[in-house]
């Protein structure tokens, strides 16, 4: 049988977990803040649970992508769409003159930064 | 021979400071210098093995804008300019409950340009997500085709003119790794005053082919021949309109440089080159750049840099925090692209317009740009360079072809009025072929004027200059109004022979004594009377005759 009948997991050393600086470039890349030992206790929990998949061995299996069975539909060139810019620009909450407003890219701040800007908030 | 290398980077100081107080010559200067220093050194360095100079590689990342009538997964219209955010559809705005759909003539055109740059086309082609977060990609990922792409293993050939008169047509080859469709971004305005972007999203997915380039080249002059030449397929094809200042084809070059043999540097990315002469200039300055810190000890950042074509230098860009990670995953809404080999291959029952065949795409490609320099050599005689020049051209070719149809000189005879007098003449006045003052017709009845003996090629080209001066009268009309028109009448002819003659006895000595170049003098003095409308074989003739 492929799948064992018992989970077969170990334990993962301090060592193996992601190093500060990986947790620092994930959070840049993802946006999302772990914050607190919790928060990285729960990524360590989630990245062991997706280690699970290594588990199985799939050699010679092809991965599936879709769930899709149909082949691929493929559209005519002609116009069918657009010309909504009232409708679009509606949906944001600042616009101007006709263009979208969205704030300079700023990376996000260093965790001390963070931490300084949220030191009086309830989190 | 490190020597050398200080040379080239002193001179190109120099060149920059002449180019400063003189700068007309800037572009002729910065011409010689490229290609002087920069590729011919380099290929001599090459084939020496034991040489320790550092050499430039380039590899280029060419983005082509597809010309097709809507977007690669909607149907919303694809313009250059319209109202801001007015050719966006609710998928190309990234709202939730929308799904990509492929647009057909995209697929054909990413064959198209793969079939005619020799790719192998893979039957079953993968879409996927690429993810950054930048605020003209409203979806937070850009559908690409990473993992499988539909073009593969090709290559584009590319020539440029080299030697002393530029007269050496070098032929090469870049590697083409793949070509992959793929969604455009939209467009961000920074508004720094107001600490704002502003969005446009009507680019936004917009199909794209990329071609990614194996660093098969070793200067500016190569990267912008090639890039030339691809400028060329695309127009030929239809598929892209390669227009570099409305972004419609992007470049973007990698370039590091190391000692032949050695692995490869560290690389830069050179982006914003928006003209195929900036493409080069940037490159040619980044390689020398990049010598130099080496030779200083320093090691090469792998960064982004922009090119500023005011200084003509390349600048760091917005610092990319290393290397990105775009988490690329499968496009899950997207079932594989599947193309089918030929009629044969079609599965029975399938709808005609969701099939995309290649066998009926290859037999219904347009004539490429190599294919048309050699039926111009076929066609007319004419010699490499010629072709090369009439086909790197917009129109030369076509108003070339009107001369031809409009006299009967030999096409070897009338090609250097087009690539040199015409030519000449519309570079130094900045115009292009369609906004010539003479037309064809008008360039044809001169040439046949020639053709026909009633003016010789000395008053040609007086003729020439008058038709660009005063561009309403016909070359028949000046012909007239001047009284060019060739002497042929002999009496007249050996009246001012015989003039010359009698007052030149020392030169009729010398010619009877066997020295008959003096001939030539005598000659020259007798077109000096007739103002060069002296029929030359006649006078010849008759000169001969007198001082026999």
């Amino acid at each position: 049988p492929k799948v064992p009948k018992v989970p077969t997991w170990e334990a993962v050393l301090e060592e193996q977990l992601p190093p500060a600086d990986l947790v620092d470039k994930l959070e840049r890349l993802a946006l999302v803040d772990f914050r607190t030992k919790q928060g990285l206790a729960c990524l360590e929990k989630a990245v062991r649970f997706a280690g699970q998949l290594h588990a199985v061995d799939t050699s010679g299996v092809e991965p599936m992508d879709s769930v899709l069975e149909d082949a691929l539909h493929l559209r005519g060139d002609a116009v069918t769409e657009g010309d909504c810019a009232e409708e679009l620009l509606g949906l944001a909450e600042r616009t101007v003159e006709e263009y979208f407003v969205a704030p300079p890219n700023i990376p996000l701040p260093t965790r001390e930064e963070r931490s300084a800007m949220l030191k009086h908030s309830e989190f | 021979m490190a020597a050398s290398c200080v040379v080239a980077s002193e001179l190109l100081q120099n060149t920059k400071q002449i180019s400063m107080f003189f700068p007309k010559t800037s572009r002729f200067i910065r011409r010689i210098s490229t290609s002087n220093l920069q590729c011919d050194k380099q290929h001599q360095l090459k084939t020496n093995s034991a040489s320790q100079q550092l050499v430039g590689v380039v590899g280029l990342e060419i983005h082509a804008q597809i010309n097709s009538n809507t977007k690669l997964f909607s149907g919303s219209p694809v313009r250059f300019s319209a109202p801001p955010n007015s050719l966006v559809s609710f998928l190309d705005a990234s709202l939730p409950g929308t799904l990509p759909v492929l647009n057909r003539r995209c697929v054909e055109a990413a064959v198209m340009t793969g079939l005619a740059l020799n790719c192998t086309i893979n039957k079953k082609s993968l879409f996927d997500r690429k993810h950054y977060f930048y605020a003209d990609l409203p979806a937070g990922y850009q559908i690409t085709q990473q993992r499988r792409p539909i073009a593969v293993d090709g290559t584009l050939t590319y020539s440029f003119l080299s030697g002393k008169k530029r007269s050496q047509v070098i032929r090469k080859h870049v590697h083409v790794k793949q070509i992959q469709l793929e969604q455009d971004s939209g467009k961000s305005l920074h508004d720094d005053v107001r600490s704002q972007t502003l969005i446009d999203l009507n680019r936004a997915g917009v199909g794209l082919m990329e071609l990614v380039m194996e660093p098969d080249m070793n200067c500016g002059e190569e990267a912008a021949a090639a890039v030339r030449e691809l400028q060329l397929i695309l127009q030929a094809l239809g598929t892209c309109q390669g227009n570099m200042s409305e972004g419609q084809l992007r470049v973007d070059a990698n370039v590091s440089v190391h000692r032949p043999g050695e692995p490869l540097g560290i690389r830069t990315e050179v982006k914003n080159l928006n003209s195929i002469r900036y493409l080069a200039r940037a490159i040619d300055y980044e390689i020398q750049r990049q010598i130099g810190v080496v030779q200083r000890g320093e090691t090469v950042q792998n960064e982004t840099r922009a090119y500023d074509s005011k200084s003509g230098e390349t600048v760091p860009m917005r610092d990319k925090e290393g290397l990105q990670d775009y988490r690329f995953m499968p496009e899950p809404n997207l079932p594989p692209l599947i193309v089918y080999e030929d009629d044969a291959s079609l599965p029975s029952g399938i709808d005609p317009g969701q099939a995309v065949v290649v066998q009926e795409i290859k037999e219904g490609l347009p004539e490429l740009p190599s294919v048309r320099r050699e039926r111009l050599v076929q066609t007319y005689g004419l010699l490499p360079e010629h072709s090369f020049t009439l086909v790197n051209e917009d129109g030369l070719m076509e108003y070339f072809e009107e001369v031809m149809k409009g006299t009967r000189r030999e096409p070897r005879k009338v090609i250097g009025w087009v690539t040199n007098e015409l030519l000449g003449q519309l570079k130094q006045r900045d115009l292009s072929v369609s906004q010539s003052p003479i037309s064809p017709a008008a360039l044809a009845e001169l040439l046949e004027l020639q053709e026909t003996g009633h003016i010789s090629s000395s008053i040609a080209k007086q003729v020439y200059q008058e038709m660009w001066n005063s561009p309403g009268k016909t070359a028949a009309q000046t012909i007239q109004e001047q009284d060019l028109g060739l002497v042929s009448d002999v009496a007249q002819l050996h009246s001012i022979c015989q003039k010359v003659v009698d007052s030149h006895p020392d030169e009729v000595c010398a010619i009877r004594s066997g020295n008959t170049k003096v001939l030539n003098k005598l000659m020259g003095l007798v077109q000096k009377e007739t103002k060069g409308r002296a029929d030359p074989v006649l006078v010849m003739d008759i000169l001969k005759q007198k001082t026999s």
